[in-house]
């Protein structure tokens, strides 16, 4: 089975983030593969070690990107390729990712795509599906489970804490869900035999498009911090007298009724 | 000079430090109250290939550098330092003398089920009455129809109620008026040998902590580890390497009770303001940050030299010395910093702070430290 991963760096969860002068800072801050990707990538060498072929994690991003590509190398990818954008596109969004990934595997026959539901950064959930359209497969979006047999697929997807079976065929593209599987630490041997796997770098041209073609379709306005926690208030007083204030406070100070 | 890890460093630190977290912190707690050995962490341990860390891959190993040994030394010690010592002695003291000096079968034999964690590793030198002084070693092993037979005890032996063998030290003959030592691989299971682990310790309660007793084992006399007589030669050897385990561990110790003392600083509040506002306190805090990126550099270089194959025996040695009396500096203030929570066990700095005594003692005390450190640069 021919396999392919889409992965994205991303900040550590863990970290504080800070703005400064209209972008969030990175010096210093620890990034990590998106966890969701990390359970793209997990799935993908389990479906290779029962199947057989080859698993490719996929990323467009930076130099940096590297590193998270060997980590996916490291816990047991075959290879892995980085379309660095770096010098060619400022701004790019959804549709600049999707664009250029959908390009990248056009004619690369991928019997299954799996990718992250969400990235923890931008969180818009959409990369995958677009890239499904893009290349006129279908897709089923925050799968917990994946049973391949042959070239078709039984999935459990997860709708809202419900869960849905679905039965689809291949060529696939499915985006990861929380649940779906333990990601496994790399094992040392993996790590030191990462460097030697194959790691292509590719760049705009080579998928011949143009920074045009990839515009971003939308423009950032504004980045800023959601407001800081204020701390809580304790009523106090007979109940009645705490069910007045609250309703008062809810109208004059809370204003949500 | 350039002080960035290397790629495979790196992401072995974020490796290992995501697993000490996740699966080595949470019980650290109740292992040392209970005296539980982390035998489930040390199966994944052996499944992830960091049993045979620094070992040559034809015996299971993974052929990483001493640097990477150290990374995952300090990140296990930070989270539970019974774990750290016993990955740092099944790596220094009971893996690497069978790498140095074993014959290639020895290795296969012996190495390889120490690299896929089968067996831990253990090295049985110190005596009742020989630690440093290895001239005290009165365990002998004479020899009768092809065999060595051993008799004698050891004392404080790391690790070996889980080692399927273990090299012992004992005396072979006399040389020159001088007891002449040797290193003999016994396997634990041998008729006649015995191994208690009755020590009720200061701390480092999850860790294995036992005594040997030998009466009359035979073994075959190929179980002679590298050559007759060297065996005081082969542990000071051994000892070098292992010293950089026990920086390691003391700077992980040391990170977990200043992180923990930098939290609770933050956080709790005393005359209308947080502790970290005191500039009391702010410069205990300053002085551990500082201390432990000292310690860390330290043990870094010591593993550095190593790992160019340069000569490190007095870098070791300043490593282990500074490391571990940091360490203790660290946790003592860790435990003064949160007041009479720290003397609770619940609040972990007072683990810490009894682990990190025996890293002062362990592997060489800071005396015999100085005293190596003193030969070196020339007294």
């Amino acid at each position: 089975m021919n396999i392919f991963v889409l992965l994205k760096r991303t900040f550590d969860t863990e970290e504080k983030i800070v703005i400064s002068n209209g972008s969030i800072v990175e010096d210093g801050a620890e990034f990590i593969i998106n966890p969701y990707d990390e359970y793209a990538v997990e799935e993908a060498i389990q479906i290779r070690d029962s199947q057989g072929g080859e698993v490719t994690v996929v990323s467009v991003g930076g130099e940096e990107a590297e590193k998270q590509l060997r980590t996916a190398l490291a816990m047991g990818a075959d290879k892995a390729v980085l379309i660095n954008i770096e010098d060619d596109i400022e701004n790019g969004d959804q549709f600049t990712t999707s664009k250029i990934l959908a390009e990248f595997l056009q004619g690369k026959e991928a019997d299954l795509i799996l990718a992250g539901n969400v990235a923890i950064d931008g969180g818009s959930g959409q990369v995958g599906p677009r890239v499904a359209d893009l290349l006129d497969i279908p897709y089923i979006t925050t799968i917990t489970n994946i049973t391949v047999d042959g070239t078709s697929v039984k999935i459990v997807r997860d709708v809202e804490g419900d869960s849905e079976t679905i039965e689809a065929a291949l060529p696939l593209l499915v985006t990861a869900q929380q649940g779906l599987n333990e990601p496994r630490y790399p094992s040392l041997p993996g790590i030191m035999k990462a460097k030697k796997k194959p790691l292509e770098e590719l760049e705009l041209d080579d998928l011949d498009l143009d920074e045009d073609d990839v515009e971003a379709k939308t423009k950032t306005i504004e980045i800023f911090l959601p407001p800081k926690k204020e701390a809580g208030k304790v009523l106090e007083g007979e109940l009645d007298v705490q069910v007045k204030e609250l309703v008062s406070l809810l109208h004059s100070e809370a204003k949500v009724i | 000079m350039n002080f960035d890890l290397t790629a495979e460093q790196e992401m072995i630190r974020r490796t290992i430090k995501e697993f000490a977290d996740e699966e080595v912190a949470p019980g650290a707690l109740e292992r040392d109250l209970a005296k539980t050995f982390p035998v489930g962490i040390f199966k994944q341990l052996g499944k992830m290939g960091m049993m045979g860390l620094p070992f040559p891959e034809e015996y299971g190993g993974a052929g990483a550098d001493t640097v990477s040994f150290a990374i995952v030394t300090e990140e296990l010690s930070r989270a539970c330092a019974s774990t750290g010592i016993t990955y740092s002695a099944h790596i220094s003291l009971g893996g690497a003398p069978l790498n140095l000096f074993g014959t290639s079968k020895q290795k296969q034999e012996y190495l390889t089920p120490i690299c896929t964690g089968e067996s831990l590793g253990a090295f049985g030198l110190t005596e009742p009455d020989a630690g440093s002084d290895a001239g005290g070693t009165k365990t002998t092993a004479s020899e009768a129809d092809e065999e060595f037979v051993i008799n004698g005890s050891k004392c404080f032996i790391t690790n070996a109620s889980y080692a399927k063998h273990l090299a012992v030290t004992a005396i072979t003959g006399e040389k020159n008026e001088k007891k002449e030592i040797s290193a003999i691989i016994v396997p634990t299971d041998q008729k006649g040998f015995t191994v208690i682990d009755k020590y009720e310790k200061m701390g480092l309660n999850a860790s294995n902590t036992t005594e040997l007793v030998l009466e009359d084992v035979r073994v075959s006399k190929d179980h002679l580890l590298g050559k007759r007589g060297d065996g005081f030669k082969q542990f000071l050897i051994t000892l070098d390497g292992g010293r950089i385990g026990i920086g390691a561990m003391a700077v992980g110790i040391a990170q977990a009770a200043y992180e923990k003392a930098l939290q609770y600083a933050q956080g709790r509040k005393q005359f209308g303001q947080s502790l970290s506002k005191f500039q009391a306190i702010q410069f205990k805090l300053a002085d551990m940050a500082m201390e432990i990126e000292l310690a860390r550099t330290m043990v870094f270089k010591a593993a550095w030299l190593k790992d160019q194959g340069r000569v490190f025996t007095k870098e070791a040695s300043m490593c282990k010395l500074y490391a571990s009396e940091v360490c203790n500096r660290v946790t003592n203030q860790a435990v003064q910093i949160h007041g009479g929570y720290g003397y609770m066990k619940e609040f972990h700095v007072e683990r810490y702070m009894r682990d990190g005594k025996l890293l002062e003692i362990g592997e060489g005390t800071s005396e015999i430290q100085r005293m190596v450190i003193a030969r070196q640069i020339g007294c």
